[in-house]
């Protein structure tokens, strides 16, 4: 019986089936939040039925945060293919892998900055949450959106850490893993920007 | 390279410290224990509420000694105000359908035995399991929270619907406060629960051991697996409804409150929101969540029965299937909980056809079980007694939904008692059943120890005969127009049926009663409990093969391998009527 | 123990469905046009909820009866025709019969929600609010004043937010706490929520209907027999909801006729 100060010792096997299940587990979790966007979709269109539904502009700095937000995934996608493959299922840091991976969390962290910047646009105009039903949906979709972000964001502070250390590695299954939840950030934000832009 | 059986294998180190092995631990078992001990509590105190309701009920001007410790506003003198009546209700349906009847047969059960049932280490993600039971454990704190704020608890029901749950104090009292608590708790319990289920889903997909396919799970695995899916859709759609609502009550938004509201003759500062659109949202969640707490049970039922009458049901995969489509059909029904509320009477009669054909894999699972008990042998003890017991319930609740389903027949029934008989008698009590009979049966493997035959066949007999009394009834007053939700009956036309009410109260105060027999037999044979040997049952699947209780690693370390399904039962094995699913034994083609 | 079960069993089903059998919660007469069709509906459903509750208990109790408490040794057998005849009896028997309630019972669905109400039906508004009901007839003009939340006044009796100084066709408005109509002439009723939702019951009348504020609802019925019958509210409105309740006063036409007279004066 391994005494508890040795390391973990981990079987292929287990460690094989540990990453099916976190991929698993990534996609079940998308597939949740999906369904989380998709009440609040609803409950737009039910809203739009009502006689003061309005018509908001969106803050233009919303389009230079999208562009971020995609850059980041593309970026993100740079330093992959600059990860090399070691035993054990692990990622190393190679060439710019982790140059990339600091832009892609800049772009991730400007993303969020700049959707701030966008609530201050629309609050120096007098439109808060609570002014119509346009600006309700609008803060609520982008506030929940950027929280989830956020999670991401924390990822990526991780994977730095380990990465940024000398000899650092990381799980490949976390790093593929983060890399679907981050492209499903973007394409989650190009689908509400689309919605506000058509609905609000 | 290829695994070994005499390899370690670690999700996670031994646990070490007390707050590591009994507080925060990582452990599934550890983690199922804690979700049955907060569902413990919960139902003790909705059975507690229920008492208070339903004397109040009978003589809503009794003083009830020590109510006015509970609340001074709400009980002043020991006498119930028809508001705490309300508030009490609210905090009995919200804690029995949140916190006992998706926690017990589903977290509780399901956390502790499906990765043992797989032949799996732990969970797929032990932390976020951890995170899973914490979360709803403040979830139940910010809940209780509401019974010692001044305003009290919140008046408008489980169902909180709006514009009552949504435009604050003005509607009432606890509506302030306490409606808030609920919403932040119940956003809390759906973080829980999805993680919970995601926990589950990608547990059962990726963590069988070798041997294990689908189709060999046991079927409590199948409940438990098809439940996740349900309650990760379910819960996902309602924490936006719980977010909005919040937003409504404390940012000024208006999704749910329309214009010109008047409520304390003040116009409320709203427009523009709909009222239904928190009835479709909450119940799309809704429907999906009975089905959450009643395939669990449904799933350890079959499992107990075919151990004890020591034969298989007479097609696994039909019951597997039936439980699929039951979990497919409930996103399509949740009109019917809305046949009334002025949506579209074309969509009443759109969602009573789905509602309708539930009732065909409802009865493909009846029959299964009935016919599978024809020429069976039949062991007779507490964990089957509640697991025959069940069908009975499930059959007695689930038929007045025939009624129900139907928009006409709902025109007249609909917010009277026959539909708190359905949902009390599928629901409450049929769940319950389920959870009771995994209980006696899976104590010994838990704690190493038997439960008291003698107490636990008593316990089945009270909860049985009692929950007929209490329940049949409330069918026939719903046939006379008793509304529900009422702090008692003032109307001219209830005064005849005031006596059937008194009944039933005895009953509900006989049968809670006979629970404290069961709450004595859990504890008393935690401790002072015949011991129990590995596989006390002479069961199948893969929890017997391991000591009771388990150890922290489940298989000490090995992988266990799995050559049969769990219904080798009847056959010749080299141990009796029974080959385990880890045994490498041929089984013996059988004559039948 | 497993005959002490069948037993139980057999003695549940059987107190179960005697106050059934027994009439013993016999439901309200109908006093209106459609109720036969829900009535009808409802017994013939509760007859098959029936048949399949007992028949579920006796076949349990059958089997408890036989295969508990045998020699060890027994043989097992399988029910015969094994799980595929079950399922086609599900599908088939069950499917159809359930299916066949969903496509009659839609007639008294129908009845009261895909008919429009006719052109010469009388029409009153109810408001329903925390904790009464409220009932205005549009008077002489046969017009009905507009409604001002803002000028709600409960202490002056003006629950409708009414405006007779400005608003001319308010000024003939009744409103009565008592719902009171003639029997034998199709009334259609408009729905306005002042607050939170409640909803309008009359057992007798076979009529359910939620009030959803921010929606324009309405139903429409003939009543058809004359007396007074109670309106109570069965949506969760506040601590109030209980005792929520005002009357249906149906009365021959003579009499309504001078029942509205006199309000007007």
């Amino acid at each position: 019986m391994a005494s508890t100060t040795a390391p973990t010792v981990v079987t292929q096997a287990a460690r094989l089936s540990s990453e099916r299940a976190s991929r698993s587990g990534i996609w079940v979790g998308i597939f949740a939040i999906t369904m989380s966007f998709m009440a609040f979709t609803s409950a737009l269109v039910v809203r739009e039925g009502s006689t003061d539904w309005g018509h908001l502009v969106l803050p233009s700095i919303l389009y230079l945060n999208t562009l971020a937000l995609l850059a980041s995934s593309v970026t993100f996608e740079f330093s992959r293919r600059h990860m090399a493959l070691i035993t054990g299922g692990r990622l190393r840091s190679e060439a710019s892998a982790n140059l990339w991976l600091v832009v892609t969390l800049a772009l991730g962290i400007s993303f969020c900055v700049g959707q701030y910047f966008a609530w201050q646009d629309l609050r120096a105009q007098g439109i808060y949450l609570a002014t119509n039903p346009n600006s309700s949906f609008f803060y609520v979709l982008t506030f929940i959106h950027a929280l989830h972000v956020t999670a991401g964001i924390g990822a990526f502070l991780y994977l730095l850490g380990r990465l940024l250390t000398a000899n650092g590695t990381v799980r490949r299954s976390f790093f593929e893993n983060t890399a679907i939840y981050w492209h499903f950030m973007g394409v989650l934000w190009v689908y509400l920007l689309l919605l506000c832009r058509m609905k609000l | 390279m290829s695994e070994t059986s005499a390899q370690q294998a670690h999700v996670h180190a031994p646990p070490e410290g007390f707050l590591r092995k009994y507080v925060f631990s990582l452990d599934h078992k550890v983690i199922g224990k804690q979700y049955y001990a907060l569902a413990l509590v919960a139902v003790f105190t909705g059975m507690f509420l229920s008492w208070l309701m339903r004397i109040h009920m009978v003589w809503p001007n009794a003083k009830i000694p020590g109510l006015e410790l509970l609340s001074k506003v709400g009980a002043p003198g020991g006498i119930m105000t028809p508001e705490y009546y309300l508030s009490l209700m609210t905090m009995h349906g919200t804690l029995m359908v949140f916190f006992v009847l998706t926690n017990a047969p589903f977290a509780a059960f399901g956390n502790y035995f499906l990765p043992i049932q797989i032949g799996a280490e732990d969970m797929a993600f032990p932390r976020f399991n951890m995170m899973s039971f914490w979360t709803t454990f403040v979830a139940w704190a910010v809940l209780m929270l509401a019974f010692v704020i001044p305003d009290g608890p919140p008046i408008a029901g489980w169902t909180e619907y709006t514009p009552l749950s949504a435009i604050g104090k003005d509607a009432g009292p606890g509506m302030e406060w306490g409606a808030s608590l609920w919403g932040i708790s119940i956003a809390l319990f759906c973080v829980g629960s999805l993680l919970g289920a995601l926990n589950f889903i990608a547990t059962t997909l990726d963590l069988r051991a070798k041997g294990m396919t689908l189709m060999r799970m046991p079927l409590c695995t199948w409940a438990w697996f098809i439940t996740s899916c349900i309650a990760l859709l379910a819960f996902a759609v309602l924490l936006p409804a719980c977010i909005l609502l919040i937003l409504d009550r404390h940012a000024g938004t208006s999704f749910f409150i329309p214009a010109g509201i008047v409520a304390s003759d003040r116009l409320q500062p709203h427009s523009g929101g709909s009222p239904l659109l928190w009835q479709h949202l909450f119940w799309f969640f809704g429907h999906p969540e009975v089905y959450i707490a009643i395939l669990p049970s449904m799933g350890i039922v079959s499992h107990i029965l075919i151990n004890s009458m020591r034969k298989p049901l007479l097609s696994a995969k039909v019951v597997i299937y039936s439980m699929m489509s039951i979990g497919f059909l409930s996103y399509m029904v949740w009109g019917h909980h809305m046949f009334l509320s002025g949506m579209n009477p074309m969509s009443g009669l759109a969602f009573s056809f789905p509602t309708l054909t539930i009732t065909i894999p409802a009865t493909i699972l009846t029959l299964i079980w009935l016919g599978s008990l024809y020429g069976a042998n039949i062991q007779i003890n507490s964990a089957s007694l509640f697991a025959l017991g069940f069908i009975s319930m499930f059959v007695a609740g689930g038929v007045s939904g025939f009624l129900l389903a139907q928009p006409s027949i709902d025109i007249y029934l609909h917010a009277t008692y026959f539909v708190v008989g359905h949902f009390h008698m599928v629901m409450g009590v049929a769940s319950l059943f389920g959870v009771f009979a995994g209980t006696y049966f899976w104590f010994p493997k838990m704690t190493g120890r038997f439960m008291n035959e003698g107490l636990g066949k008593l316990h089945f007999w009270i909860t049985f005969i009692g929950t007929y009394c209490i329940f049949m009834p409330f069918h026939y007053l719903g046939l006379i127009g008793n509304v529900r939700r009422y702090q008692s009956f003032v109307d001219d036309y209830m005064a005849p049926y005031l006596g059937v009410h008194k009944f039933m109260t005895i009953a509900a105060l006989i049968t809670g009663a006979g629970q404290l027999i069961f709450l004595f037999n859990l504890i008393y044979s935690r401790f002072k409990g015949k011991p129990a040997p590995d596989n006390p049952w002479n069961a199948t699947s893969l929890e017997w093969s391991i000591p009771s209780p388990p150890p922290w690693n489940n298989f000490g370390g090995k992988h266990p391998v799995v050559y049969h399904d769990p219904f080798q039962y009847g056959v010749k094995g080299s141990k009796g009527d029974f080959v385990m699913q880890d045994s490498p034994e041929q089984v013996p083609a059988s004559g039948d | 123990m497993g005959k002490f079960f069948a037993i139980v069993l057999v003695i549940i089903a059987v107190a179960s469905a005697y106050p059934i059998l027994a009439h013993h919660f016999p439901l309200p007469e109908d006093i209106s046009t459609h109720g036969h069709l829900i009535d009808d509906q409802l017994n013939e459903t509760m007859v098959e909820a029936g048949v399949s509750f007992v028949g579920a208990q006796l076949v349990l109790a059958a089997f408890l009866w036989s295969f508990t408490g045998r020699k060890p040794g027994s043989p097992l057998k399988n029910f015969p025709g094994g799980a595929r005849i079950l399922v086609v009896f599900a599908f088939v028997i069950v499917g159809l019969e359930v299916l066949a309630l969903g496509v009659l019972g839609q007639k008294a669905w129908a009845s009261v929600y895909f008919t429009a109400p006719s052109a010469d039906a009388l029409q009153v508004q109810a408001q329903a609010e925390q904790f009464a009901f409220y009932f205005r007839y549009p008077g002489p003009d046969g017009k009905f004043g507009q409604l001002h939340p803002e000028k709600i006044d409960e202490g002056n009796q003006n629950y409708f937010g009414l405006d007779p100084e400005n608003d001319v066709a308010a000024r003939d408005d009744i409103v009565s706490g008592e719902l009171v109509i003639p029997v034998n002439k199709e009334i259609h009723l408009m729905m306005h929520g002042k607050d939170v939702g409640h909803s309008f019951y009359v057992r007798e009348l076979r009529i359910q209907q939620d009030f959803m504020p921010g929606l324009d609802l309405a139903v429409h019925f003939t009543a058809t027999k004359v007396g007074k019958y109670e309106i109570v509210c069965t949506q969760l409105c506040g601590l109030g909801h209980y005792n929520m309740k005002a009357y249906l006063n149906v009365m021959s036409q003579a009499d309504y006729d001078n029942w509205l007279k006199q309000q007007s004066q």
